[in-house]
C-alpha cells in the first residue's frame, strides 16, 4: 500500500504544482513589466493571507514532489532500501519545506 | 543475381556464460532476405557447431529467438540484416537483463517466475460444462485486454527496460502487461489479488514511463499504457476501499 500512498502523493502534488507554477511565472513577469522593486512586492504582500496560503500550498507540494524524486533516484541509483531511504526522503522532505516556508516566512511578514 | 549474395558479413558474435565472455568473429557470405536467425544458424552449420542459441517457429510465434543486435533487442527470426546492419557489421550478443546461459542462449526463469508474481494466469469461476460467457468484442474491457494480449513472451521489453537493469526484483513490463490484460478479462476471478501482487515495492509503481519496452515490442504491444493503466487502477481501488472502510 506504501507504493500506492507515495503514487498518490506524488501525483496530487503534481497536479497542485502545475497551476501554481504558471501562476508564479505570470506573477513574476507581472512584476517586473510593472517595474516593481523589492520593497514594493514585499508592501503588497507582507499580512497576507491569500500569498501566505497560495506560495504555503506551493512549497508543501514542491517539497512532497521533490523528496519522491530523490526517493526514487536514491533506490535506483544507491539502491537504497527501508528506513534509510525513508529517513533520507523525509529528511530532504523537511529541509526543504524549512527553507520554503522561512522565506515565506519573510515575504508575509510573520516570522 | 545480385553481387549481394557473394558479400560477405563481418558478424562479432557473444561466447560465454553466466561468468563472462568475449566477442568471436566471423565471415558470413551476404544473402538476399536474409534474417540475423539465419546469420546464426549458418554460423552453427557450417563455422562453430559449439555455437549455442534458441530458436523454435522461425516466424515471430514463439519468441524464443530475441538476441541483442547492434545493441537493441530484436526477435532475430523476423529482423531483417539489411534493416539493422552497418557498414557490414552485425553485433550479436544474448538478451540484456538476463543471466546467460551459454552464448545467445538466455535463463528466462526469472522472467517467467515475474509473470507468476504478477498473477499471470487467467483464474476463472465455471467449468467446461457451462455456457461459453458472452463477450463483446467491442465492450472497452475487452478492448484494453485485446490491446494487450498479443504478447509471445520474447523478453525483448524486459531486456529494454532500465528499470529491470536497476532493480532486479522490478516485475518488468511483459509481467505487468500481461497482468493489465488479465485485470481487463471480465470473466477472471482473481482482480483483487493481482491488484495487490502489482502493487508492492517492485511492481507498477516502479516505472518510469520511458517507453523503451513500446518501442522495442517487436507486436508493437504497448507495456508502458498498460503500466500506467495499474498504476491507475491500483490507486482509484486503494481510494475505494478507504471510502468503504470509513463509511461502512
Ligand atoms: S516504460 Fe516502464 S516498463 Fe517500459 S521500459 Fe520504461 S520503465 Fe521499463
Ligand atoms: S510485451 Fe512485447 S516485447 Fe514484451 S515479451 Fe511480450 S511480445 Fe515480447
Ligand atoms: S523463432 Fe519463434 S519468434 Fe523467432
Amino acid at each position: 500500500m506504501l507504493e500506492i500512498r507515495l503514487y498518490l502523493a506524488q501525483r496530487i502534488s503534481a497536479a497542485i504544482m502545475a497551476p501554481l507554477v504558471l501562476l508564479h511565472l505570470g506573477l513574476m513577469i507581472y512584476a517586473i513589466q510593472g517595474g516593481l522593486d523589492a520593497g514594493e512586492i514585499l508592501a503588497r504582500t507582507r499580512g497576507s493571507l491569500f500569498w501566505g496560503s497560495t506560495y504555503g500550498l506551493f512549497v508543501i507540494a514542491v517539497s512532497v514532489h521533490t523528496a519522491l524524486g530523490l526517493r526514487n533516484i536514491m533506490r535506483e541509483w544507491l539502491q537504497l532500501r527501508g528506513m534509510v531511504l525513508s529517513s533520507l526522503s523525509w529528511l530532504f522532505f523537511c529541509g526543504l519545506a524549512f527553507a520554503g516556508l522561512r522565506a515565506i516566512a519573510g515575504l508575509v511578514g510573520m516570522s | 543475381m545480385s553481387d549481394s549474395s557473394t558479400a560477405s558479413i563481418t558478424v562479432h558474435v557473444w561466447r560465454g556464460n553466466s561468468e563472462g565472455g568475449s566477442f568471436d568473429e566471423f565471415q558470413v557470405p551476404q544473402q538476399p532476405s536474409q534474417t540475423i536467425l539465419d546469420i546464426v544458424t549458418w554460423i552453427q552449420r557450417n563455422l562453430d557447431a559449439g555455437l549455442s542459441y534458441r530458436f523454435a517457429c522461425r516466424v515471430g510465434m514463439c519468441g524464443s529467438c530475441a538476441m541483442m543486435v547492434n545493441g537493441i533487442p530484436r526477435w532475430t527470426c523476423r529482423t531483417h540484416v539489411n534493416k539493422v546492419m552497418r557498414d557490414k557489421q552485425l553485433t550479436i550478443e544474448p538478451l540484456r537483463n538476463l543471466p546467460v546461459i551459454k552464448d545467445l542462449a538466455c535463463d528466462m526463469s526469472e522472467f517467467f517466475a515475474k509473470w507468476n508474481q504478477a498473477q499471470g494466469q487467467f483464474q476463472g469461476s465455471t467449468t467446461r460444462d457451462e455456457k461459453i460467457a458472452p463477450i463483446s468484442p467491442c465492450s472497452p474491457e475487452r478492448e484494453a485486454a485485446n490491446a494487450a494480449i498479443e504478447c509471445i513472451n520474447c523478453a525483448i521489453c524486459y531486456a529494454s527496460c532500465d528499470v529491470v537493469a536497476w532493480n532486479r526484483d522490478y516485475l518488468g513490463p511483459a509481467a505487468l502487461n500481461r497482468a493489465w490484460s488479465l485485470q481487463n478479462d471480465v470473466r477472471d476471478t482473481a482482480g483483487e489479488s493481482r491488484l495487490a501482487a502489482v502493487a508492492g515495492d517492485a511492481g507498477c509503481h516502479r516505472c518510469h514511463s520511458q517507453q523503451g519496452c513500446a518501442s522495442y515490442c517487436p507486436n508493437e504491444l504497448n507495456p508502458t499504457a498498460s503500466i500506467a493503466g495499474l498504476k491507475r487502477l491500483t490507486a482509484s481501488d486503494f481510494l475505494r476501499r478507504r471510502y468503504r472502510s470509513r463509511h461502512a
